[in-house]
């Protein structure tokens, strides 16, 4: 791992210039064992691909100490005794709620209804969590979906649309802009406030999707 | 334990007044942003005027505007940019805690130097916490009263703790606001301490963005400080998207550096040069399009040293009690 001074109370810790199912691991399993280790005299741990951001204290420790920590959490060997959460998430699939469907289905060569089923076909990993609260980042999407960001990204994206870019494909917790390509909409609350735990995903959790119908998608509180 | 009452009702709102409590800290894994004051000294000392703790929420006032009425008695204090406030018609002093009356009405003007203003009052504005912080990020849709900026009409509730000193801070204490509000003269130099991608930026832009003059833009906001200059972009063609610290200074493929601040997204794939240091964020968050900005070098050992220094100075700062 190579580590770098962030900022006047933070440091980074890079752990590969890849990203990977187990360089992603050991990020996590390393951003556990700095949040034990060094507890409160930390502010916050900004996980990613494959690099840990540690923003700390500064009245409480230093840079070099945090460095220090930093290596000794480093996690090269994921534990498989990580216990991961599999998170189901419904989509109703269609061009009418996933305006980009056709599209990406024709550059395809397949049907929609293949889409969907690819879509569907693999267990993804939440590799990290930003650009807005609870938006998910997750890998990788079967190589013949992969498509890139729209050139000219749209004002509006609304709440639970299901979309893909690249080999990401993610589930828009709320309504915002956004330049990826839309499959579907997710009933699903993302995030509730007034849980005791308001976000439902985390990284390192996994996600399935599973095709639902207009009606199980109104029954389970979507909005058209 | 403070009662919490109605405090005042919101006439005016200004442009965007957001309330803000010391930041919300801990979440950035979840993909909250901190949110909290930019100009957090100006922010500090409207507590202290206050005799509040230096967690509490007050009120960020950009450019003025803002038109208050007393719903109840209390103790106010307002620092940092240049606003002139009058309590029904009567011009009161800045930097100073003030008493107010229930019916009395708060106007805030707008600004004659600096962009950000903070409004506390004696045992805090009292709003729902979410994820431990009272703090409004407009953008997420969180914090404050709705998500939003402050409304006509709204109701501001605080804690009803009235303290009976009248406080002031010593011209001499009160930071120095460097900037007007419109394309002036003023210049001012950030500090930024080299990390994340320094090294891989070629030594010619390195020295470019040391030795140039840049101007705020107009895309200036509470996420981030866009600028302009010359061109000190890295050629680093892709790059994952990492942890982003306050202060980081990012620039896209275009070569204009921009400097991310407190409702700055948590997490971003463009090359960064380093960290603009805390204390110089209050001085750039006062500015307007048109400052000009130059950036020097400061070491990682000198950097952990103003903090601390700075903190020491704030705390060691007697209040003068002006009615003794």
């Amino acid at each position: 791992m190579r580590i770098e001074n962030a900022g006047e109370n933070s440091v980074i810790g890079w752990f590969a210039d890849h990203a990977s199912v187990e360089v992603n691991e050991s990020v996590m399993a390393t951003c556990n064992n700095l949040e034990q280790s060094m507890g409160g005299a930390i502010i916050d741990l900004v996980p990613s691909y494959a690099s840990l951001l540690v923003i700390f204290d500064p009245f409480r420790t230093h840079h070099a100490e945090v460095r220090e920590r930093l290596s000794a959490a480093f996690e090269r060997d994921s534990s498989s005794e990580t216990i991961t959460t599999v998170i189901e998430l419904p989509v109703l699939y269609g061009e009418a709620f996933g305006p980009d469907l056709t599209r990406i289905s024709e550059n395809a060569g397949v049907t929609e209804a293949q889409v969907a089923e690819l879509h569907q076909s693999i267990e993804y990993r939440v590799y990290a969590i930003g650009f807005a609260p609870g938006f998910a980042y997750l890998g990788e999407v079967d190589s013949r979906l992969a498509t890139p960001r729209l050139e000219t990204p749209r004002q509006n994206v609304p709440k639970g649309a299901v979309a893909i870019a690249d080999r990401k494909t993610a589930v828009y917790p709320a309504q915002s802009p956004g330049g990826w390509n839309l499959i579907g909409l997710c009933p699903t609350r993302l995030i509730d406030p007034a849980a005791e735990s308001p976000m439902l995903i985390t990284v390192g959790d996994r996600v399935r999707f599973v095709e639902i119908d207009e009606s199980q998608y109104l029954s389970l509180g979507g909005e058209l | 334990m403070a009662k919490v009452i109605p405090g005042f009702k919101v006439i005016q709102g200004g442009p965007q007044s957001v309330l803000q409590d010391s930041g919300r800290f801990g979440y950035q894994k979840l993909g909250f942003a901190n949110g909290g004051p930019l100009d957090v000294e100006s922010y500090y000392w409207a507590q202290r005027l206050c005799d509040n703790n230096t967690e509490a929420t007050a009120i960020e006032i950009l450019l003025g505007g803002v038109v208050l009425e007393a719903l109840a008695g209390t103790v106010l204090a307002i620092t940092g940019a240049e606003m002139p406030v009058t309590i029904n018609g009567e011009r009161k002093e800045l930097w100073q805690s003030q008493r107010i009356n229930a019916g009395d009405q708060l106007e805030i003007g707008f600004t004659s130097k600096g962009l950000r203003s903070y409004l506390a009052v004696s045992g805090g504005f009292d709003v729902p916490e979410f994820l431990g912080s009272s703090s409004t990020v407009v953008r997420e849709e969180i914090g404050g009263l709705d998500g939003k900026a402050l409304q006509a009409g709204q109701i501001l509730d605080i804690n009803n703790q009235v303290n009976d000193r009248i406080l002031m801070l010593a011209e001499s204490d009160r930071p120095k606001i460097q900037a007007s509000s419109s394309a002036g003269a003023a210049e001012i130099v950030l500090r930024v301490l080299p990390g994340y991608q320094f090294e891989k930026f070629p030594e010619e832009k390195r020295q470019l963005f040391f030795s140039s003059t840049f101007k705020v833009s107009n895309r200036c906001d509470r996420m981030g400080y866009c600028l302009n200059g010359p061109d000190v972009s890295s050629g680093i063609s892709s790059l994952l998207s990492e942890g982003i610290c306050l202060g980081a200074v990012q620039v896209p493929p275009d070569g204009q550096p921009i400097v991310l601040l407190n409702d700055r997204q948590t997490i971003g794939g463009y090359p960064k040069l380093g960290s603009v240091v805390s204390c110089d964020i209050s001085k750039l968050a006062q500015c307007g399009p048109g400052t000009r900005v130059r950036f020097s070098k400061i070491s990682v050992r000198q950097a952990h040293a103003e903090i601390l220094l700075a903190n020491e100075r704030r705390e060691r700062t007697q209040l003068v009690n002006l009615e003794l």
